[in-house]
């Protein structure tokens, strides 16, 4: 069990690495640097000696594998470096765009999850065919709206219409309400889809057929025998899903005119902020790997047949 | 319970039907039986004769499509098959259980023993959790598992097939009920533990006065164990009596047919002798296969087997799983390197080929599975499958390949409408055929056929065996016939050996096998073999032609 804890932190130290490498390959490798698309604007009126020196100062210019290495090490100390664009530190940026993201994020997770499991249950248990087939293509509705029509109709009806939801100074929380509609929406779809499928899959199941012959109703049937199995293979694609929940992230804040990460990410892309964008792929995967970690921990204590290291053998 | 004169169970006319779409067929057509207190009564058949429609309608469990049309199912004299589910589950598990077919996948992975044990007591019964812990670990106890406080803190994963039946057996007689279905409960274990299981069911019975309404495809466990049989076909019953007298006259032409098939009780034709001198095809020696385990260290899966089989014969290579018969076909077909010995088939060393003289080497010998449904792929023709194997060697013509394909799909006795099916379209039995042509396509010496017939009903079995033997004749085929049934295995092998732990046990001919097995093993396994509690001789002794068709 240590050995497995252990070998699946290495993993993740790996990827974040790999994350961490590839990106600052990629960054480089694009013609031109931040400090020309700052400086040589003309309202500054610098001359192009002056712009050498400042680049000189910066020293993009120097070696990359000194430049990685000084990143790299940086990176390791929590020095995230400066955006050249606002002239702060990119810490300083994050502080203040991270927790808005990800009590986004966090939440519309949250959302999701319950969604699915609300649509899944509903199609198993709902008592008549017309109705369980109803529910069981709501997913499938889910995933063709997109996201931006998606949100801007929560606040026609929610905000406009009915007015339930304050969109000009709202709450801290209440800001967040339609952003995690939105967001949950999408990201419900495939997990109840999935979680359909395995419950159907698993009501097969001959352990099933012994339950119903001990007499089990079928309330104990789907929540003692079924629901755990299936759950099962769903932890998986959640873990997926949440790099779906980052992408997401960046409409909806868009939309929703929330200053995270999103908006961060979108404003360093179109000034080539390396530094910025090197972090943001940093703690995107640094949150993309936790979480996958995190899954991989729960897998044992959900299934005893992965707790004794090798597998399920006979 | 009360002992009363009335049955335990009595169907009358009983119709069930499935619904596919907007169709419903009738599968189980006016079946009237019923089962005495104490009794076990066989019900017998083949796939698709409505055994387990009948037993799964008794205890309320017809799949969602299947539903009861007429009948009526009187349970201790009263009358279950119009209750509503709600009233069903009070009698599910206290008045009738079940033993299912399948204990590796009929135990919940996530729970454990004991908590599955529990459950049963749980939902029927007012004990609180102490004595439902205690009267867990007595049930354990009386299904004859050791260490029954361990095993109730284990998952099924832990537990070996022959241990999950029992656990399953002590939740079937946890409550005491009057019927116990027992579905197939021993054909997915090992003979020797088919035995014991059937044993403790007999046993148990004996003990809670229990009646037993036991499914089986298998004639020779249904003689063993049954006070009475019924025999179904096509969902009708062709035939129900004393055990005894049905084995002894039977009336029906279906059950004589039945009779005749069946290996277990069947009388084996005795093979003729192999003259000496014959080539040999295949030599082992000293063969032995290790694997290394994830903990690092090393499993010895076939520890030292060797045998020879000259060319034209069948050699049996027998044992339960875990025995090495695989790994050692494996082998043989160069799918591994041996760890160390020697595979000789004709004169090449199979262990010393490379690469492309291996992939030639594969047209010498070819595999036969044994589930004809998952080794064919369910997209390609019967004539795409049959001819994969020509485009990979040698490249023929076009028409000459299709007439090769043509000549073979005659050879195995299939008409050549079947080369534009895709095998689903296909019985078992067609399947199996199919999956014969294509190992005979490329002209192979030897065929290892790997549990060819485990999968298929009696009579399909004996038409395939039929098959093999033939083509054998013919063809001065080598076969190699890996099998758990030692009963399929005296009808058909010259010579055999016996494989226990990766052991070779026993090795010799079929006759001093089984006349005078060496080891103790070797006896344990041809005694386990159902359908000696009828000798052969007075089965066969009745005319087969007499008494009318039914």
């Amino acid at each position: 069990m240590t050995r497995y804890v252990v070998g699946r932190i290495g993993q993740a130290l790996l990827v974040l690495w790999a994350a961490f490498t590839l990106s600052f390959i990629l960054l480089q490798a694009m013609p031109g640097d931040a400090v020309l698309i700052k400086f040589l604007n003309p309202e500054f009126g610098l001359s192009a000696d002056q712009v050498a020196e400042i680049r000189d100062a910066y020293a993009v210019d120097s070696n990359i594998v000194v430049q990685y290495g000084n990143t790299l090490v940086n990176f390791l100390r929590g020095d995230f470096g400066y955006s050249l664009q606002a002239g702060v530190p990119v810490s300083a940026q994050l502080a203040t765009n991270l927790p808005p993201t990800l009590k986004l994020a966090g939440l519309g997770f949250l959302a999701a999850t319950l969604l699915a499991v609300l649509i899944a249950f509903l199609s198993s248990m709902a008592p008549f065919a017309w109705l369980r087939n109803a529910i069981q293509s709501l997913p499938s509705l889910f995933i063709s709206v997109p996201v931006f029509w998606l949100a801007i109709m929560l606040i026609q009806i929610f905000s406009f219409r009915f007015r339930l939801v304050s969109v000009i100074n709202p709450g801290p929380w209440e800001s967040l309400v339609l952003p995690v509609a939105t967001l949950a929406v999408p990201i419900a779809a495939p997990l109840a889809q999935i979680l359909i499928r395995n419950i159907d899959e698993i009501r097969t199941r001959p352990f099933v057929a012994v339950a119903r012959a001990k007499g089990a109703s079928e309330t104990r049937l789907l929540w003692r025998h079924v629901a755990r199995n299936a759950i099962l293979p769903t932890l998986t694609i959640a873990g997926v899903l949440f790099g779906e929940l980052i992408a997401g992230a960046v409409v909806t804040e868009t939309v929703f005119g929330l200053n995270g990460i999103g908006g961060l990410t979108e404003k360093a892309v179109g000034n080539q902020d390396l530094s910025v964008l090197q972090a943001v792929v940093v703690i995107s995967a640094a949150a993309f790997v936790t979480i996958n970690l995190a899954v991989d921990l729960a897998y044992p204590l959900l299934d005893p047949r992965l707790r004794n290291g090798h597998g399920a053998a006979a | 319970m009360s002992i009363s004169a009335n049955p335990v169970l009595d169907v009358r006319d009983l119709d069930i039907s499935y619904s596919h779409g907007d169709e419903r067929s009738t599968v189980v057509h006016g079946v009237s039986f019923s089962v005495e207190p104490g009794e076990v009564v066989a019900l017998v058949g083949e796939s698709g004769s409505g055994k387990t429609s009948t037993a799964q309608a008794v205890i309320g469990l017809l799949a969602g499509n299947g539903r009861i049309e007429s009948g009526s199912i009187h349970l201790n004299g009263e009358e279950i098959s119009r209750w509503s589910a709600r009233r069903l589950r009070s009698i599910r598990g206290a008045v009738v259980s079940l033993v299912p077919q399948d204990p590796g996948s009929s135990l919940n992975p996530v729970l454990t023993i004991g908590a599955q044990v529990r459950e049963i007591l749980e939902i029927h019964g007012k004990l609180d959790r102490r004595n439902a812990d205690r009267k867990v670990i007595e049930l354990l106890t009386n299904v004859g598992l050791s260490q029954p406080e361990l095993r109730a803190r284990q998952y099924p994963h832990e537990l070996s097939g022959g241990m999950k039946q029992r656990v399953l057996i002590a939740i079937a007689i946890a409550l005491r009920p009057a019927l116990i279905i027992a579905d197939e409960p021993t054909s997915a274990l090992d003979v020797t533990v088919q035995r014991r299981i059937l044993d403790l069911i007999d046993d148990l019975r004996r003990e809670y006065g229990t009646s037993v309404l036991l499914v089986t495809h298998d004639l020779g466990v249904a003689a063993d164990r049954s006070d009475r049989i019924i025999v179904l076909q096509g969902g009708r019953i062709q035939e129900q009596g004393k055990t005894a007298d049905v084995l002894a006259s039977p009336q029906s032409a279906y059950t004589r047919k039945l009779l005749s098939d069946a290996p277990s009780l069947a009388v084996a034709k005795p093979r003729p002798p192999v003259e000496p001198g014959r080539p040999t095809a295949l030599t082992l020696t000293n063969l032995v296969q290790d694997f290394s385990l994830p903990t690092g260290r090393n499993f010895r899966a076939v520890d030292n087997i060797s045998f020879h089989v000259a060319r034209g014969t069948t050699h049996a290579v027998v044992g339960e799983s875990g025995s090495g018969k695989t790994t050692t076909i494996r082998s043989i077909a160069g799918f591994q390197k041996p760890t160390s010995g020697e595979i000789r088939i004709g004169d090449l060393d199979v262990a010393s080929l490379r690469a492309e003289d291996l992939r030639q080497f594969r047209r010498k010998v070819q595999l036969v599975y044994q589930n004809p449904w998952a080794s064919l792929d369910p997209r390609q023709t019967v004539q795409a499958i049959v001819e994969e194997p020509l485009l990979n060697f040698d490249p023929l013509p076009r028409a000459e390949r299709e007439a090769r394909v043509r000549a073979i799909i005659e050879r195995v006795g299939l008409p050549a409408t079947v080369l534009s099916r895709l095998p689903h379209a296909l019985s078992g039995g067609q399947r199996q055929r199919v999956a014969i042509a294509r190992a005979l396509v490329l002209e192979p010496e030897v065929v290892v056929l790997d549990e060819a017939v485990s999968a298929l009903d009696v009579t399909v079995q004996a038409q395939i065996l039929e098959l093999l033997a033939e083509l054998q004749r013919d063809l001065g085929l080598t076969y190699i016939f890996v099998s758990h049934d030692l009963a399929v295995v005296r009808q058909i092998a010259d010579t055999v050996s016996v494989l226990h732990n990766g052991r070779q046990v026993d090795y010799g001919t079929v006759d001093e096998v089984f006349s005078s097995a060496s080891t103790a093993y070797t006896r344990e396994l041809i005694e386990a073999i159902p359908g000696q509690k009828f000798p052969h001789a007075e089965i066969t002794r009745q005319p087969i032609n007499a008494g009318p068709l039914s």
